[in-house]
């Protein structure tokens, strides 16, 4: 009987298409999402080597980083340079005869939504794209990781990518969450305890009963932040739910080729008494709706907490606690729950589906945000836009206050025209808190989709367990 | 690629934890469809103020760094996004060796495709390199990819570590995908027989 193995271990044996003697191996990928801002020098590259796409069934274009998300976009993109990249991404997937999906079609959004929401994500799949939060498709027992343009163009025309294999990391979270607690309380914790280092040269397999309990849409969002904790892939064992989430999407496997797929993902699991490099527990029951407060995704803690002082730390973590309160106008000692915030973003490849959107209209439901507030719903998709209208999501979040946006990756990374001006302080449920990621000068503070709206009612970062 | 050559010069100190690609390259600079030209704008929110002037204190604005060819950072350098775009903009810039104890993954790749050795060094070394840095012109930092040593002012040696075909890529300017289409055959045969085995992938 061979070595009991991880996850991991079975997915990049799967597709190991060549090893040299060093161990450097080219690793097959099956799916290969691209989008405007980390693409066009990679077709580029190809156009002048004259080399083809290897596999363009295999490869999918939609743009989101860098599209308005008003409606009126439909009429053409004032920005120039941003038109350029997206005639751009038109040209190359129509050149290169790749599967695109341009903001004309109700099916575009941020990759890492359309993706899973059209069946290109299987389990047992390695998926790139030349975006960091690609880790958001290990949701379903999938290799999914960020790679660089140059390693987009690798993949665009040989199909794989040069690799070494990374360490194993497991990440238990036992028990169940306590009410109030969500997918995205977890990753934040995760981040929170091991740093945004802790999973430097690792893969991350997410487990344990709260995990499991997670619906697909929130395991999404537990993998799409593993890359904040350093770990360029997190991934989740698939199980019923990410096969009936699967069963029936435009290009999941069918008929006979269904039962094949099914039964192959069910040999996707960690076998007993498979090593692990690192292991991490967190009790489902100690995680507490969090916030951050810094500039680092790793500056956590939960919403009762107070804002801490740099001599909390040690190391080098002191003088940046030191630049991040100063960047964020913080002083030591506040309540985190007394931080007075003036916009509200619920959206991202983080927490832009449907789930993340039910759970902020609920909070809202027949409330409005506090005047002088400016508050946007951005849909991760034309599609979740669309069954957010259906349920009549979308009217809740207007009568509320709130901008009902179009697709796109919007106020997360700010290329697009939603930003924040200097000294604006935004509750956001997206992923990076970085200086200036939001725009120059802007205050990010990561947090769930419930907590985000219950800010936007108050006015503070509130803790939606006294929320009512 | 051009190929890397040993590397003597002056470093800029940069002791800030986790510098992440948002600070290495904004993203209102990544609309380009173009790698080069993105120099001018590297750390560009805290080189320039608002109005596009430099702040005289930003270590890369002042006299003694601004040909700066070596960084010298604080812990985890490069976290964040994946955008190629950083390593782009520090190449430009004249960057050509990184020193940390660590990066980010993704970045850490990201540089060696281009023209970027990032070494990593132990806590102690590297706080021995940042105090030479901070001397400014008065230190210079040598380093020799092919003997895998850098060098601080006073001549102490530290032995690096790098991996054997990256090294080789970077000492020769090899470029990566001419590389892997050599075992095109490979990759053929793996993909007849993987199709063949999971054809609704």
């Amino acid at each position: 009987m061979s070595a009991p193995k991880t996850i991991y271990d079975k997915i990049w044996n799967a597709h190991v298409a060549h090893e040299s003697d060093d161990g450097t191996c080219l690793l097959y990928i099956d799916r290969h999402l691209v989008h405007e801002v980390t693409s066009p020098q990679a077709f580029e590259g190809l156009r002048t080597a004259g080399r083809p796409v290897h596999a363009p069934d295999k490869t999918i274009a939609v743009p989101d980083h860098n599209v308005p998300t008003t409606v009126d976009r439909l009429n053409g993109i004032a920005n120039e340079q941003s038109r350029i990249q997206l005639e751009a991404l038109d040209k190359n997937a129509l050149d290169f005869g790749i599967h695109y999906y341009p903001v004309t079609d109700i099916r575009q959004g941020i990759v890492h939504i359309v993706g899973p929401e059209q069946g290109w994500t299987l389990p047992g799949m390695t998926v790139v794209c030349g975006d960091s939060h690609t880790a958001t498709h290990g949701a379903f027992g999938a290799l999914a990781h960020g790679i660089g343009t140059s390693e987009v163009e690798h993949v665009l025309a040989t199909q794989t990518l040069i690799q070494k294999k990374s360490k194993n990391m497991k990440v238990e979270i036992t028990g169940s969450l306590r009410p109030g607690v969500t997918a995205k309380d977890i990753t934040l914790s995760v981040i929170g305890k091991t740093g945004t280092a802790g999973g430097n040269g690792h893969v991350i397999e997410y487990c344990g009963q709260a995990i499991r309990e997670l619906s697909m849409e929130g395991r999404m969002t537990v993998c799409n932040m593993a890359i904040e904790g350093g770990a360029r892939a997190g991934l989740i064992a698939p199980d019923e739910k990410t096969i009936e989430y699967v069963k029936g999407r435009p290009h999941a496997p069918k008929d006979a080729d269904w039962d094949t797929a099914v039964a192959y993902w069910a040999t996707l699991f960690t076998d007993e008494g498979a090593q692990y490099d690192k292991v991490v527990t967190i009790k489902g029951e100690d995680i507490a709706p969090v916030v951050t407060w810094g500039t680092s995704p790793e500056d956590v803690l939960p919403i009762t907490a107070t804002v801490p002082s740099p001599e909390d730390f040690s190391g080098g973590k002191v003088d940046a606690v030191r630049r991040s309160l100063a960047y964020m106008g913080l002083t030591p000692g506040t309540k985190l729950s007394d931080v007075a915030i003036d916009t509200v973003f619920i959206g991202s490849c983080t927490n832009g589906r449907i789930e993340d959107l039910r759970a902020a209209a609920a909070v809202l439901k027949g409330k409005k945000i506090k005047d002088g507030m400016r508050a946007m719903v951005v849909p991760g998709s034309g599609l979740v836009r669309a069954q957010a209208e259906e349920e009549g999501l979308a009217e809740i979040f207007v009568e509320a206050g709130f901008e009902w946006r179009m697709a796109g990756c919007s106020m997360c990374l700010a290329m697009n025209p939603d930003q924040l001006a200097p000294g604006e302080r935004c509750a956001a449920t997206s992923n990076r808190n970085f200086e200036g990621r939001q725009g120059r000068g802007g205050r990010t503070h990561l947090l769930s989709p419930a907590m985000a709206a219950a800010a936007a009612v108050t006015g503070h970062l509130t803790d939606i367990r006294d929320f009512s | 690629m051009e190929q890397f050559e040993n590397v003597s010069g002056v470093a800029a100190p940069m002791p800030l934890i986790n510098i992440d690609t948002d600070m290495i390259i904004p993203k209102q600079f990544l609309k380009t469809i173009k790698r080069s030209g993105l120099g001018v704008n590297l750390f560009d929110e805290m080189r320039y103020d608002e109005d596009g002037k430099e702040i005289a204190d930003f270590v890369l604005n002042k006299p003694a760094y601004r040909d700066a060819e070596i960084i010298v950072a604080g812990d985890n350098f490069g976290c964040g996004s994946s955008r190629e775009h950083a390593p782009w903009a520090l190449r430009d810039f004249g960057i050509k060796v990184i020193v940390s104890t660590s990066y980010a993954d993704i970045f850490y790749n990201n540089s060696f495709k281009n023209g970027i050795l990032p070494v990593i060094l132990a806590k102690e070394q590297v706080d021995v390199l940042m105090e030479d840095a901070e001397r400014g012109e008065n230190a210079r930092i040598t380093v020799d990819l092919e003997n895998q040593t850098i060098s601080a002012t006073d001549g102490t040696e530290f032995k690096f570590e790098v991996d054997a075909f990256k090294k080789h890529c970077l000492m020769n300017g090899l470029d990566d995908i001419g590389l892997t289409l050599q075992k095109k055959s490979a990759i053929d045969t793996f993909e007849q027989s993987y199709t063949k085995r999971l054809p609704w992938v």
